[in-house]
C-alpha cells in the first residue's frame, strides 16, 4: 500500500499529434509496465481506428511504479487523453481525477488552438503544470521561441520545463522526476467514508462493466457493498484493480488511488460519469460536483443502403453506444431513405468514427445525410420545439422564430494566412471579438453559428491555412437568427434527405452550390434530369443533368458475351450503392459530398 | 425485317442454325491495344495443330452432331497467317462431319501483311467465301500508334486484291482515337466509303485491362475523346455510312444489302456455334438446354488437353435462366432489327408499356408492336439501357 505522499496522478494534455500518447509510451516502457517485446507505437491507443488513424479517441489511464532520484518508490497514475476537440470532455473528466497535469507542446510547431482549449481547463482545476517541449529532435524544432510563447500566450512559468523527444527517448527521466518533484500528491482520509468519483466506464467481454474511479476518502475493497449516489443503486464489489497497461487485481484501492472495480453492473447505462461512489453501510455526506454530461451537438441520419438491414443496424448502434453514451441515436424514417437513425454526436470527427465502424465493424454500408445542429424552434401558440432534422421542419406559418446554436471559437494561424481565415469566418457569418498576436502567429477570437462550423469549417480552415491553422470552441448560446430550410427536388421531386436548415442571405448561394455539386456527383442517365434548390414553393437554384450519350461496348460478339454478363453483374453490384428517387440513382456518398462547399 | 426467333431456337425442339468459330490464336506482332487471346507465332507445328483442331471438332461433334454447318469464322489472331491447305482441310473435316450447307459463309480474318495475292487465292480455294480485312485506319500516324506493321497504302492495296478474289470483303477500323477531330475522321472515313466496300465494321477505340495502352493511358500518355465527343463521332459515322449505302445492322457494323456476316447475325441472334481452338466460347442446345463452352487460353494448355483428352474446352456448363435472358439482350439489341417481344416474353423479362412508351419518348426505344428496338441514339446507350431493363 502506498501512502498518499508518495502518490502522483497526472494527465497529459495537449493539441492533436504533438505526442501525448507516445509520451505514454516511453513512461510505461522506462518503469517496465511493458517489456519491449509488448511495446508498440502509441501502445495505449487499441481501437484499430485510433491505431490506423494515428489518434487518441479514448482517455486511458495506466498505473506506473518508478523509484525516484531520492530512492523512494512512487505510485504514478498516468491519464493520456485525446487532443481532437471532439473529445474535449474525456479531457475534462481526466483532469478531475488527477493533481496535476504535463503540457506537451511540439517544439515545431508551438502552441496551438487545443494547447489552450486543454491548458485552461487544467488552470480551471487548479493543476499544477509541468510544461514538456516534445520533438526536440526535429530540425525545425525551436524551444526558446515556444518556451516564450507558452509564457506570453498561457502565462506559464516555463523555469521548469523539460525537453523531450517522445521519439528517441531523449528526457523521459527528468519527465518523471518532475512529475515526482513537481506535481503534488493527491490528499484524503483513509478513515473516512468512501468517496470516489466515477471517472469513466466501458464494457468488456469478459469483465462486463468495468468502472474506472479516483478514490478521494476511504477505501474501496473487494467484497464491499458501495452504492452510486446519482441514482442510489448499489453494487457488490467483485474485482478491484488497475492497469499497468495490463489488468492486475488487487484488494483495496486507498485515498488518492486511481483504479479500476467490476462490481456485476449489467449496463454502462447504469453508470454515470462524474457520479460519486460511496459506501452502501457508510455513505459520504456530500456527493462530488458531477460533470455536465456530455451534449451531442451535431445530428445526422444513418441509414442502411440495404434496406434490409435495418435491424443489424440498429444492434450495431446499440452495442457501440455501450461503450459510448455520448453517442445518441432513435429511429427515424425518411420518405427517401426508408428507415434509419437519427444519431447525435460530439463532432464531425465523432461522427465519422462512429459510421466507420459501423461500416466495418459491423458491415453495413451507409447512407449518410445532411449533418444539422439542434435548431430551437419558438411556434406562434407559445410553444417550442427541438429540430434535430431539417426534415421535421413544421409549416412556417407556425413557426415564430428560430434559434440556433452559436460557439465561440479561437484560431491560432500564421499571419500570412489570417486574410484568408478572416475571410472564411466572415462567409460562415461570423463575428470577429478578439484578434491579438503571440509572435508571428494571429489568435483570433469569432462567434460564430454553429451549422456553419458543423460540416466543412475544419476542412476549409486546415486548406486556407496550408494545414497551420488550428481550431477550438466551446458552444455559447442560443441566437435567434434568419433561417429558412431548403429543399432540393431531383427531377422534380423533393429529396427529403438532402434538405438543410440555412441563413435566408446565404440560401441563394448555397442552393447554387448544392445543385452544381449534385451535377457532377449524380451520373447521367438516359433521360435528363433536373436539380432544383427551392425555398418553399420558390426555385432559387437550378441545373440539368445532361442525357447520357454515350455508354455501348464498341465490339461484342459471340465471344465476348460471357465476359460482358460478368460486368453487367459488376454494374448491377454498383448499383446496389446508388439510391433510386423515382427513376433517378443518387450514389450513396452524394448526401454528404453535396454539401461540401469551395467557397 | 428480319426474323427474329431468339428464344425459340432455344426453348422450341426444333434445333437453331449451326455455326463454327475456330480460333487461330497467332499473330506476327501484338498490337497495344489488343486484348484477345494472341501471341507471337514461335515453335508453331502446323502438324500438331492441324491435329488437335480436328481432334476438337470430332469431340464438338460428338457433343452437337445435328448439321449441317451455316458458317463458319476462322478468329484470331491473325488466321491469314494459317497455311491455305491446313484452312482447307478443316473445312472438308467439318464437312465430312457435319456438312458444309451449300451456300455456307465461310469468313477469315485477315492482316494486310499477310494478304499476297496467291495467298488470298490459295485461301479461296480452299473455301473461304468471305475475307474480314484488319484495315484499322488510312491514317500512317495512326497505324503507327495503333502498333501496326503496315501503312495506310498496305492496306488500300490489300483491300483491293482481296476484291478481285472475293465475293465478300470486310474493313475493320478503329476510331475515336486520342486527338481524332470530327473532320479528321470525317475525312479518312470519305476515303474508306470511296472504295465502295460492302461491308465496313468501326469500332470506337476502347481502352482495355491488361493491355499496354491500358498503361499507357493511366500513366495520363494519352487521352482518348470525352464521351461528347465519342458519341458526336458515332452519330456522323452513322450518317456517313448511311448516305454511302451502308446502314448500320448492329452497333458497329455496316453493310450494303445482302452483306451483312451471317455468322455473326446468328450469334446476336442466339444461335449455336461451337468455339474450336484455345479460349474459344461455344454455345449449343442440348435438348431445352444451352450449354456455355470455354476452351482454355494458353495455346499449349490447350494443345496438351486436346492430345490428352481430345478437346481443350475447360468449361462447359448449362446456362442459367437469367443468364440467358441476359445474353438476349446482350446480343439482340445490338442489332438494328431488336429482340422480339414474345421471345422477351418467354425469357421473363417484362417491360411495362409505360416504360416502353417513356424510352420511346425518350427516343431510346423506337416504337414497335413486335419488337423491343434500340434507336440509333438507344444503341449509343445500350449498356446503359441493357442493365435497366433487366430485372436486378
Ligand atoms: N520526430 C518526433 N515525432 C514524434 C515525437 N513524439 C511523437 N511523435 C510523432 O508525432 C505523431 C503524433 O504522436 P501521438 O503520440 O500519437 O500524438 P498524440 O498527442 O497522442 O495525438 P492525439 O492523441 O491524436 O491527440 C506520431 O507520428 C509520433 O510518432 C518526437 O519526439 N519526435
Ligand atoms: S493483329 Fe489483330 S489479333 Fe493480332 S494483336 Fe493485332 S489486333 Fe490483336
Ligand atoms: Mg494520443
Amino acid at each position: 500500500m502506498t501512502t498518499q505522499s508518495h502518490i502522483r496522478n497526472f494527465s497529459i494534455i495537449a493539441h492533436i499529434d504533438h505526442g501525448k500518447s507516445t509520451l505514454a509510451d516511453r513512461l510505461i516502457q522506462l518503469t517496465g509496465g511493458l517489456s519491449a517485446r509488448e511495446m508498440s507505437e502509441q501502445v495505449l491507443d487499441t481501437m484499430d481506428i485510433e491505431r490506423e488513424r494515428g489518434i487518441t479517441i479514448k482517455a486511458q489511464t495506466v498505473r506506473l511504479e518508478y523509484t525516484a532520484k531520492d530512492g523512494e518508490a512512487y505510485q504514478l497514475n498516468l491519464i493520456d487523453t485525446p487532443g481532437h476537440v471532439d473529445f474535449a470532455y474525456e479531457v475534462n473528466r481526466s483532469l478531475a481525477a488527477c493533481e496535476g497535469s504535463l503540457l506537451v507542446v511540439d517544439a515545431s510547431q508551438g502552441v496551438e488552438a487545443q494547447t489552450l482549449a486543454n491548458v485552461y481547463q487544467a488552470i480551471d482545476v487548479d493543476h499544477e503544470i509541468v510544461p514538456i517541449l516534445n520533438k526536440v529532435d526535429l530540425p525545425a524544432a525551436d524551444c526558446d521561441r515556444v518556451r516564450q510563447q507558452i509564457e506570453d500566450v498561457i502565462g506559464l512559468d516555463t523555469e521548469n520545463s523539460v525537453n523531450i523527444s517522445a521519439k528517441t527517448g531523449l528526457g523521459i527521466e527528468d519527465v518523471l522526476e518532475a512529475i515526482v518533484t513537481q506535481l503534488p500528491p493527491p490528499s484524503g482520509d483513509r478513515a473516512a467514508p468512501l468517496k470516489a468519483m466515477l471517472v469513466d466506464s466501458w464494457y468488456d467481454a469478459y469483465l462486463g462493466v468495468v468502472v474506472l474511479v479516483r478514490v478521494i476518502d476511504g477505501e474501496m475493497n473487494r467484497g464491499q457493498k458501495i452504492r452510486m449516489m446519482s441514482s442510489g443503486a448499489s453494487h457488490l464489489v467483485d474485482q478491484v484493480g488497475v492497469f499497468r497497461p495490463k489488468r492486475d487485481t488487487m484488494a483495496t484501492l486507498g485515498p488518492g488511488e486511481i483504479g479500476y472495480f467490476t462490481a456485476a453492473i449489467k449496463e454502462v447505462a447504469d453508470t454515470r460519469v462524474g457520479d460519486t461512489v460511496t459506501e452502501e453501510r457508510r455513505p459520504c455526506d456530500q456527493a462530488l460536483t458531477g460533470f455536465k454530461p456530455s451534449q451531442p451537438v451535431v445530428f445526422c441520419g444513418l441509414f442502411p443502403t440495404d434496406s434490409s438491414e435495418f435491424e443489424d443496424l440498429r444492434d450495431a448502434m446499440a452495442k457501440l453506444r455501450l461503450n459510448d453514451a455520448s453517442f445518441e441515436f432513435e429511429m427515424e424514417t425518411s420518405a427517401a431513405l426508408g428507415f434509419g437513425f437519427r444519431c447525435g454526436f460530439l463532432g464531425l470527427l465523432h461522427l465519422e468514427i462512429i459510421r466507420e465502424r459501423i461500416e466495418r465493424e459491423f458491415d453495413i454500408d451507409l447512407i449518410t445525410t445532411a449533418p444539422s445542429v439542434v435548431y430551437q424552434l419558438a411556434m406562434t401558440d407559445g410553444s417550442m420545439m427541438e429540430l434535430h432534422n431539417p426534415a421535421d421542419m413544421p409549416d412556417v406559418v407556425k413557426i415564430d422564430h428560430i434559434d440556433e446554436p452559436w460557439i465561440n471559437a479561437s484560431i491560432l494561424v500564421p499571419d500570412e494566412y489570417l486574410g484568408a481565415v478572416l475571410k472564411l469566418c466572415e462567409d460562415r457569418r461570423g463575428r470577429q471579438r478578439n484578434l491579438s498576436y503571440a509572435g508571428s502567429r494571429a489568435m483570433l477570437e469569432y462567434e460564430l453559428p454553429l451549422n456553419e462550423v458543423v460540416f466543412d469549417f475544419y476542412d476549409r480552415l486546415k486548406s486556407v491555412s496550408r494545414g497551420y491553422a488550428s481550431f477550438d470552441y466551446q458552444i455559447s448560446e442560443y441566437r435567434t437568427g434568419n433561417l429558412v430550410k431548403m429543399s432540393i427536388l431531383v427531377n422534380a421531386e423533393p429529396v427529403d434527405a438532402l434538405s438543410t436548415i440555412v441563413h435566408k442571405d446565404n440560401a441563394e448561394n448555397r442552393g447554387r452550390a448544392m445543385c452544381e455539386r449534385l451535377k457532377g456527383l449524380i451520373p447521367r442517365h438516359l433521360f435528363k434530369i433536373p436539380i432544383q434548390a427551392a425555398l418553399g414553393g420558390k426555385v432559387i437554384a437550378r441545373e440539368t443533368i445532361a442525357a447520357l450519350r454515350k455508354d455501348v461496348t464498341a465490339k461484342c460478339y459471340g465471344g465476348d458475351v460471357s465476359r460482358k454478363r460478368k460486368l453487367l453483374d459488376k454494374q448491377k453490384e454498383g448499383k446496389k450503392k446508388m439510391r433510386q428517387f423515382g427513376r433517378v440513382d443518387i450514389p450513396q456518398d452524394a448526401f454528404i459530398q453535396a454539401l461540401k462547399m469551395d467557397d | 425485317m428480319l426474323s427474329n426467333n431468339w428464344l425459340s431456337i432455344v426453348l422450341k425442339p426444333d434445333l437453331p442454325p449451326l455455326s463454327i468459330y475456330l480460333h487461330w490464336p497467332f499473330c506476327a506482332a501484338i498490337c497495344p491495344y489488343c486484348d484477345f487471346n494472341v501471341h507471337l507465332m514461335r515453335d508453331m507445328q502446323p502438324q500438331q495443330w492441324r491435329a488437335a483442331y480436328f481432334a476438337e471438332l470430332q469431340y464438338a461433334f460428338s457433343q452437337r452432331p445435328q448439321g449441317p454447318v451455316q458458317t463458319v469464322f476462322f478468329g484470331g489472331g491473325t488466321p491469314s497467317l494459317m497455311p491455305a491447305d491446313m484452312v482447307a482441310d478443316i473445312l472438308s473435316e467439318i464437312n465430312r462431319l457435319w456438312g458444309l450447307a451449300p451456300d455456307a459463309e465461310i469468313t477469315l480474318e485477315a492482316n494486310p501483311v499477310s494478304a499476297p495475292q496467291g495467298h488470298l487465292a490459295d485461301l479461296s480455294a480452299a473455301g473461304i467465301t468471305r475475307l474480314s480485312l484488319g484495315v484499322q485506319s488510312l491514317d500512317d500516324a495512326a497505324l503507327k500508334f495503333l502498333g501496326r506493321t503496315h501503312s495506310a497504302a498496305d492496306a488500300l492495296a490489300a483491300f483491293r486484291l482481296a476484291r478481285e478474289v472475293f465475293a465478300h470483303v470486310s474493313l475493320d477500323l478503329i476510331y475515336a482515337r486520342p486527338g481524332q477531330s470530327l473532320a479528321m475522321w470525317r475525312d479518312e472515313l470519305a476515303c474508306v466509303l470511296a472504295e465502295t466496300p460492302d461491308h465496313v465494321s468501326l469500332y470506337q477505340l476502347t481502352i482495355e485491362p491488361d493491355t499496354p495502352f491500358h498503361r499507357l493511358h493511366a500513366a495520363g500518355r494519352f487521352a482518348v475523346p470525352d464521351e461528347d465527343s465519342a458519341a458526336d463521332l458515332y452519330e456522323m459515322t452513322q450518317d456517313m455510312c448511311a448516305a454511302a449505302g451502308l446502314p448500320a445492322y448492329e452497333v458497329s457494323n455496316h453493310a450494303r444489302d445482302g452483306h451483312a456476316c451471317r455468322h455473326n447475325i446468328a450469334s446476336w441472334r442466339g444461335g449455336d456455334y461451337l468455339g474450336i481452338g484455345p479460349g474459344a466460347h461455344g454455345r449449343l442446345s442440348d435438348g431445352q438446354a444451352r450449354r456455355a463452352t470455354i476452351a482454355l487460353k494458353a495455346p499449349q494448355a490447350w494443345l496438351a488437353q486436346v492430345e490428352a483428352q481430345g478437346h481443350g474446352w475447360a468449361e462447359d456448363k448449362a446456362l442459367d435462366d437469367e443468364e440467358r435472358r441476359t445474353e438476349m439482350l446482350l446480343l439482340g439489341l445490338r442489332l438494328v432489327e431488336g429482340v422480339a417481344l414474345s421471345d422477351m416474353a418467354i425469357g421473363g423479362i417484362q417491360l411495362p408499356p409505360e416504360r416502353h412508351l417513356a424510352l420511346q419518348q425518350a427516343g431510346i426505344l423506337l416504337p414497335s408492336d413486335s419488337h423491343l428496338i434500340a434507336s440509333p441514339q438507344g444503341r449509343l446507350v445500350l449498356d446503359n439501357l441493357i442493365a435497366e431493363l433487366l430485372p436486378s
